[in-house]
């Protein structure tokens, strides 16, 4: 009998081992045999890929390399970052203005890298912010914020950037229907089927400067918009968003939007939208918005408050938008590389739709309806739908592609990737994540020619994976080798905020794509500007004190500065005098309440400073740049209002020293 | 007797270790070039210096060009003057009073466009190095404004 039991439990505890066997605990049981080889890129050897990765709730986006996963660098964009004086000092501030102000912070979801004829250019990439709608261009040859638009009509901007093939346009849907802006928007919030609409902006790009313009806004019923992608090759000009809450729910959403099997997944001909406009359809609305450019050259940002936009009601022109009927709550849309497939992701759908761009032009020219949503035709699900993948798994969210004729698509309930044949719609391949991954990234993975060799998964839930850091942990990315028939992880590594999507191109289109390594201090154009010490002043404008300061290793021209007064407002106006690549000076006084600069070569950079006591305060560099970096140092001196010391400032002049007594 | 073939066991190992860094493909910085370039040091010319200067290519008046000289002075009041006085005084870098009698006009060119594989190697330079503690920044002159800083130098030294 004891034996019995004995023999029982073994066996219990054999199966036990079993099935946790087959499906690997943590990543570390996954990892196996020479993959993390395959990660290491030793120290001096470049990687292979740039990975531009949204920051998510740190407003901010960052740059990784693939397949290291090593962190290069954080590039702010919507929230302030005092390491490098983004939205501190003087000349950055405008960029972070909105109709609603300052605004400091901002939520980052998606990038989006610029395009030619659908494949990467290696120019700019877009990034969004979802809070206070705004659409930001970072210049890859500064990795630098260079513009942001703000966008009026909307709340929530999540159903953006994303890009036509030749960046055209950046899209940006809104996430939360509203009242418009010219509206009266005190109203009851169960009038929303009434008075709440949708808007989706495009925004023109323009080819050469890369400055950015809001062309025209769709105005359509009042839905949520989740995410999209445009188009390409074959069905170029046209434009896929994923909507959720057509139900136009305005509470408890959870259940009030998923009331029906199918929303819709709007199919936009964009090209026919400008013709539109051309014709002079669209209709002149008043609004109110920021946009905010960057000057390479005066290394200042300028906001301009913009009035008007153009917007057409989609519902007064058949021919621009069609619903496709989608199962369910569709989060991902993503178009293949051939631009023939478009695959929906309900996120509480048991399987993957897989619409076809023919059957949809087939469809319409058939006028293949099945009524009309608030205006816009309903196309026959049947008419359009190419094929469903079956029990993918749970939760599907977002697809890749290798342009081999694969998908690769996330499942965040299961927590896997399931890679499936795009033409037959079998899976092929599945690998677990472990927990609830979000958003994946095939370098390439949404252009005509995706360089399939990697794919990263970004969780969103981080359990058990790294170090404990108390209830909040980081996030973490996992890098497989696709390069196979069957998937593989080769590293798993940590990032920041909440990575919500990424993209990656080739390294060598980034890095030989004319890289900046120091502004020309000749083509220095900052109105206070110092080139070269001997420009270096202090001036007094009323209570304004304006210092110009250069920097250089290892000294500050002027280091010692008096005659400043309680009630004054010092503006250090520092130049970094340095031509060299990789030597930035930093700029710091004690009792700054707002930051420190960090000034690279031939930029001239502001930070403002009201004294709030008497007395001596030191400045200095805080970014090392030489042996005798921590000599690089000065004073001011600060003296009662209406004190009579004079105004003087200077460097290398020594106090008289008595002689000593012999 | 015993320890010394120890010894020479771990030296060997040791050499085979430093020299397998020398597999590695060489980065573009200077950093890389001065160890890629250790080998030539005996190549070096001190009285000529490292660059693209040399005597058929730097040819001088033997009077002062002044629009040169206006144009150079201009040019160290950006990049130079922060560092360098114009007397013989040291200020961050050596004072500038008597310099083009000291070197070569070729040299200085090569020096001021071209400084870090000229600090790695140069005796004097490193010399000065162990004084200043700063390597000379690389300020990215055009040849021209090279040419014309020179110019400015010879002025500061008394060509008329």
């Amino acid at each position: 009998m004891r034996t019995n039991l004995l023999n029982f439990l073994a066996g219990i505890l054999t199966v036990l081992v079993l099935l946790s066997s087959c499906r690997p605990k943590n990543a570390a049981t996954a990892i196996s045999g020479d993959a993390a080889v395959k990660s290491f890129v030793a120290p001096g050897q470049y990687d292979e890929y740039y990975n531009f990765v949204s920051g998510g709730f740190s407003g901010q986006m960052s740059v990784y390399g693939l397949p290291s996963g090593r962190l290069f660098r954080v590039i702010p964009v919507f929230s302030v970052d005092p390491e490098k004086g983004w939205g501190y000092s003087e000349e950055t501030k405008p960029m972070l203005n909105t109709s609603h102000g300052f605004v400091p912070w901002d939520d980052l979801h998606h990038v989006e890298l610029s395009q030619t004829n659908g494949e990467i250019n290696g120019k700019w990439v877009f990034g969004n912010a979802n809070n206070t709608p705004r659409i930001a261009r970072i210049d890859l040859k500064t990795f630098k914020t260079a513009e942001i638009i703000e966008i009026p009509n909307s709340a929530g901007n999540h159903s953006s950037p994303f890009g036509t093939e030749n960046s055209e346009y950046i899209v940006a849907g809104t996430r939360f229907s509203v009242p418009p802006d010219d509206a009266d928007g005190d109203v009851p919030i169960d009038s929303y089927k009434k008075n709440f609409k949708g808007h989706i902006s495009f925004i023109s790009v323009n080819q050469e400067t890369g400055k950015m313009d809001i062309a025209f806004q769709l105005k359509t019923p009042g839905v949520n918009f989740d995410l999209a992608r445009c188009g390409r090759a074959k069905s170029h000009g046209w434009f896929f968003f994923s909507t959720y809450n057509t139900e136009q729910a305005n509470t408890l959403l959870e259940v009030n939007a998923s009331q029906k099997d199918k929303d819709y997944i709007m199919a936009v001909n964009w090209k026919k939208a400008e013709e539109y406009l051309k014709a002079g359809k669209g209709k002149k609305q008043k609004v109110k918005y920021a946009h905010n450019v960057w000057d390479d050259h005066a290394h200042t940002g300028t906001s301009t408050i913009k009035t008007e936009v153009t917007v057409l009601d989609v519902s007064e022109f058949k021919d621009i938008c069609y619903m496709i009927p989608c199962p369910k709550s569709p989060h991902g849309c993503d178009v293949d590389p051939t631009g023939e497939y478009i695959v929906g992701s309900g996120k509480l759908a048991a399987l993957l739709p897989v619409f076809s761009f023919d059957k949809l032009q087939a469809a319409i020219a058939n006028k293949a309806y099945d009524g009309e949503y608030e205006g816009i035709p309903v196309l026959k699900y049947e008419e359009v739908l190419y094929g469903e993948v079956k029990k993918p798994g749970l939760g599907p969210l977002h697809t890749e592609f290798d342009g081999k004729g694969f998908a690769y698509t996330s499942f965040f309930v299961s927590s896997e990737i399931v890679k499936w044949n795009i033409k037959d719609l079998t899976v092929v391949d599945r690998v677990p994540t472990f927990y609830s991954v979000g958003h994946l990234c095939i370098p390439g993975g949404n252009t005509r020619k995706p360089s399939p060799k990697y794919l990263v998964a970004y969780n969103k839930i981080t359990k058990d994976r790294y170090l404990p850091t108390g209830p909040e942990l980081a996030h973490s990315a996992q890098l497989f080798d696709i390069s196979g028939d069957k998937m593989q992880m080769i590293l798993d590594f940590p990032t920041i905020g909440e990575p919500h999507y990424a993209q990656a191109a080739l390294a060598d289109l980034i890095k030989n794509n004319g890289q900046l390594k120091i502004y020309k201090i000749e083509d220095n154009k900052h109105p206070r500007v110092a080139k070269g010490e001997s420009e270096s002043k202090v001036v007094r404008e009323g209570n304004k004190v304006h210092v110009y300061m250069t920097a250089i290793r290892s000294h500050f021209a002027p280091d010692n500065i008096e005659g400043v007064r309680m009630g004054d407002e010092v503006y250090f106006h520092v130049t970094n005098l340095e031509q060299d690549w990789d030597v930035p000076h930093g700029f710091a006084i004690k009792g700054a309440n707002n930051a420190e600069l960090l000034i690279m070569p031939g930029e001239t950079t502001t930070l403002k400073w009201v004294p709030d006591r008497v007395g001596i305060f030191p400045f200095y560099c805080t970014d090392f740049c030489s042996a005798l970096h921590q000599e690089m140092q000065g004073y001011i001196r600060v003296s009662p209002a209406g004190s009579k010391t004079p105004l003087t400032f200077h460097v290398g002049k020594l106090p008289s020293v008595e002689k000593p007594v012999q | 007797m015993r320890n010394i073939k120890i010894i020479l066991v771990f030296a060997t190992l040791a050499f085979v270790i430093a020299c397998g860094g020398n597999n590695q493909k060489p980065t573009p910085d200077s950093n890389a070039s001065s160890v890629q370039k250790k080998s030539e040091v005996s190549d070096y010319d001190p009285n000529r210096g490292e660059g693209k200067f040399n005597e058929q290519n730097v040819i001088l008046d033997a009077s002062l060009n002044k629009a040169f000289a206006d144009a150079g002075e201009i040019a160290s009041g950006v990049k130079c003057t922060s560092c360098h006085k114009m007397s013989s005084e040291r200020l961050v870098g050596p004072g500038w009073k008597g310099v083009t009698e000291r070197r070569t006009p070729y040299w200085l060119m090569n020096f001021i466009t071209n400084p870090d594989p000229m600090i790695d190697k140069d005796p004097e330079l490193q010399a000065q190095l162990e004084l200043c503690l700063v390597r000379m920044p690389n300020q990215s002159l055009a040849d021209e404004e090279a040419r014309n800083i020179l110019e400015f130098m010879r002025k500061n030294d008394g060509v008329k």
